[in-house]
């Protein structure tokens, strides 16, 4: 392990820029629903694999992987509301505890219908033609879909941003994450933003989802362990907060991808260790408010 | 009389005289044989085809009027990759549903779990997945048998063919459990006997989807042999992500074992140039008559050529059949006596035998390749066989590094 080139190392930190692109989009999610309404939403990883899913169902059904990855987010968004309206909705006010419950069980039984209708064994999906293969970058060939799962990253992050920031709606949810008793006094439907918030939610883990599909393929379990590794992501970031999960998703990436190079054995618990680390040093995540859970 | 009544009754007479033989077996309990399988998880499109040949070796045995005269049921329960899952359904095989025998498991730290509870109960056991420790102290036991290949054979055999034909400059990636350590260490050991290098290797968690990470460090260490220790559907997934770096391009891949349900989950195009080890596959029916049968059989019952473990449980049933026919009993060792008195067997690809001291069944192997888009034969004719490898104790650990006296 002596000889560190500069150019494997500067492959490693792209790779782990794709790995942390994944986690921003599941992270951010989850934040999103958390800070508003307060619930944990443990269904995430099962829409997650239900975007690769659908996804794979669209791109075999128009044959267009464009297609797919604008539609397949959606309908997972679809079947997110769905889910608020007539599970989630009826448990506000009651604790927290609650809609994890709800949204734990939910992921078994979407977990167990994949299986019914895809089958226990995963399917393949493959990049677009335009995609495949890999590109040099000068130092190392890289893949060409990982650069774009980067791109895709990017935009939707960065209207993700304009929305939250620009527009009324934006700011509707913004203050209602803030304070939703004074929104609510001022005569605006909380409960119809956070239906929106978990459409939006849930839609980001849908594109995850088929964004990750092409590199990983799409099987029932896919959303098992990811879930777990958006979870520390989302509390290394400050559950609740935003740029935490933007931040830490991409930390998170780099550590993974940099400790698989140096140190292989320890990729699998670093995330946790990191985790426990940030913990002890800011107990309520790199950008968290504290009280949010109280 | 009620209608129904009579009418069962007058079949059942009409059966009696129309096919003695036949209702006198289904006339006493029938055996069960237990087998527990991850039917969930990365390895679920081989534990399907283990499936498969279970029953069609149940279904042969019950259209010869079973075992002992007594009808035969397969009990089939997904242990889900998981020890203790693994452990719980072999102990309820035994103790609830009152199998006399457990056949099956997929995966070598799954398999101890069942095989401490067979040992416990006194079941016989016939393992049909890979482990080295099933047939070495202190795991191995008189009732235990092992069907399948393990990794110092298959490793050991692949590893020398590698050697000698792709390479003597390494990277192994595996799986960091019971297989794919023990497969790291016999291909490390090989290697370095015979004067090659291993740049690195790497471990990582089994079931994982995403290999990125480790592959730009192995790229840049650029080996001659890239070996894949990847079982089920981790194969692919590493497979792809390889290729997608371009790095089919740059060295050779090889692994020790292909699998023909996961090669053809992947695709002809991942798999073109790959090279590994396989215990069986079906294109071997043009040159042994016993493999052409099974594939017929399997083809005609399934509509899909057979694949390389269900013949492990395949021929894993007959042999629970054969050690009760002639041992004229169920009990375990009695059983076991009978296959240890004789030992030859021969159900699908020639001829096996179950070496005395472990229990290890000594068979042929192949060296194969991957033959690309546009060369294969049929939808299942993805591989090409390169090389056959004769059955050898010497490709095993001895007797005494196994810990046995005898």
């Amino acid at each position: 392990m002596a000889d560190v080139s500069l150019a494997a190392l500067a492959a490693q930190v792209f790779t782990g820029l794709v790995l942390g692109g994944i986690f921003v989009l599941l992270a951010i999610g989850l934040s999103l629903i958390f800070g508003l309404m307060t619930v944990v939403n443990f269904s995430h990883g099962a829409l997650y694999m239900l975007g690769a899913y659908f996804g794979y169902v669209l791109m075999t059904r128009t044959g267009s992987f464009t297609v797919a990855l604008i539609l397949a987010p959606v309908l997972v968004g679809v079947f997110g509301l769905l889910v608020e309206r007539f599970l989630i909705r009826p448990l506000y006010g009651r604790s927290p505890d609650d809609p994890l419950l709800l949204t734990f069980g939910l992921s078994l039984v979407i977990v167990e219908t994949a299986r019914l209708i895809w089958g226990k064994i995963g399917l393949p999906l493959d990049p677009p033609a335009a995609l495949a293969g890999a590109v040099n970058l000068g130092f190392t060939y890289f893949p060409t879909y990982r650069l774009f799962v980067i791109a895709v990253t990017a935009v939707v992050l960065l209207a993700l941003w304009l929305f939250l920031e620009k527009t009324n709606v934006g700011l509707l949810i913004r203050a209602a994450s803030r304070d939703p008793l004074m929104v609510r006094a001022l005569g605006f439907d909380v409960g119809r933003v956070w239906f929106i918030v978990f459409g939006i939610g849930t839609g980001l883990a849908g594109l995850a989802g088929i964004l990750a599909g092409p590199m990983r393929g799409a099987y029932a379990e896919m959303g098992v362990t990811i879930i777990i590794e958006s979870f520390v992501v989302v509390v290394v970031g400050g559950m609740g907060s935003l740029l935490g999960a933007v931040i830490s998703g991409l930390l998170i990436g780099q550590v993974v991808s940099l400790t698989t190079f140096f140190a292989p054995q320890l990729a699998e618990i670093v995330v946790f260790i990191f985790m426990a680390v940030i913990l002890l040093l800011r107990p309520s995540g790199l950008f968290g408010e504290a009280g949010l859970l109280e | 009389m009620q209608r129904r009544t009579f009418l069962t009754s007058a079949t059942v007479g009409a059966a009696t005289l129309a096919f003695p033989g036949i209702l006198r077996a289904q006339s006493k309990d029938p055996i069960r044989i237990g087998f527990p399988l991850p039917l969930t998880g990365p390895f679920a499109a081989i534990a399907g085809d283990m499936k498969q040949g279970a029953e069609l070796g149940v279904d042969e045995l019950n259209a010869k009027g079973g075992i002992l005269g007594r009808k035969v049921e397969l009990l089939v329960r997904d242990d889900q990759l998981k020890p203790q899952v693994g452990a719980q359904r072999t102990q309820e095989l035994i103790e609830k549903e009152g199998c006399q025998f457990i056949v099956g498991g997929l995966a070598a730290h799954v398999q101890m779990a069942i095989n401490e509870q067979t040992k416990k109960a006194k079941v016989l056991f016939i393992s049909t997945s890979q482990s080295d420790e099933i047939t070495a102290k202190p795991d191995a036991s008189p009732i235990t048998f092992h069907e399948a290949l393990n990794p110092t054979i298959t490793s050991r055999v692949v590893g020398k063919w590698v050697m000698e034909n792709l390479g003597k400059k390494w990277w192994i990636v595996y799986a960091d459990y019971a297989w794919g350590k023990q497969n790291n260490a016999v291909l490390t050991e090989v290697n370095k006997k015979m004067g090659g290098t291993i740049l690195g290797s790497t471990p990582y968690p089994l079931g994982s989807a995403e290999f990125s990470a480790h592959l730009p460090k192995i790229q840049a260490a650029k080996p001659e042999v890239l070996m894949a220790v990847t079982p089920g559907a981790d194969d692919i997934a590493f497979l792809k992500q390889v290729k997608s770096f371009g790095m089919q391009n740059q060295m050779k891949i090889a692994k020790p074992l292909h699998w023909i349900s996961v090669a053809k989950q992947g695709g002809p195009e991942l798999y073109q140039d790959v090279y590994g080890g396989i215990n069986f596959y079906w294109e071997l029916q043009d040159s042994i008559p016993e493999a052409k049968k099974y594939v017929e059989s399997f083809q005609k019952k399934f509509g899909i050529p057979p694949g390389d473990y269900g013949v492990y449980a395949y021929s894993a049933v007959l042999e629970v059949a054969r050690g009760s026919e002639l041992a004229k009993s169920t009990d375990a060792e009695k059983v076991a006596a009978a296959l240890h008195k004789s030992p030859q067997y021969n159900h699908f690809k020639g001829k096996q035998y179950w070496r005395a001291c472990d229990n290890k069944s000594i068979q042929d192997m192949w060296i194969v390749k991957g033959r690309g888009p546009g060369k294969t034969k049929g939808d299942w004719g993805l591989l090409e066989i390169v090389s056959r490898v004769p059955a050898s104790e010497e490709y095993d650990r001895t007797c005494a590094e196994k810990g046995h006296t005898a």
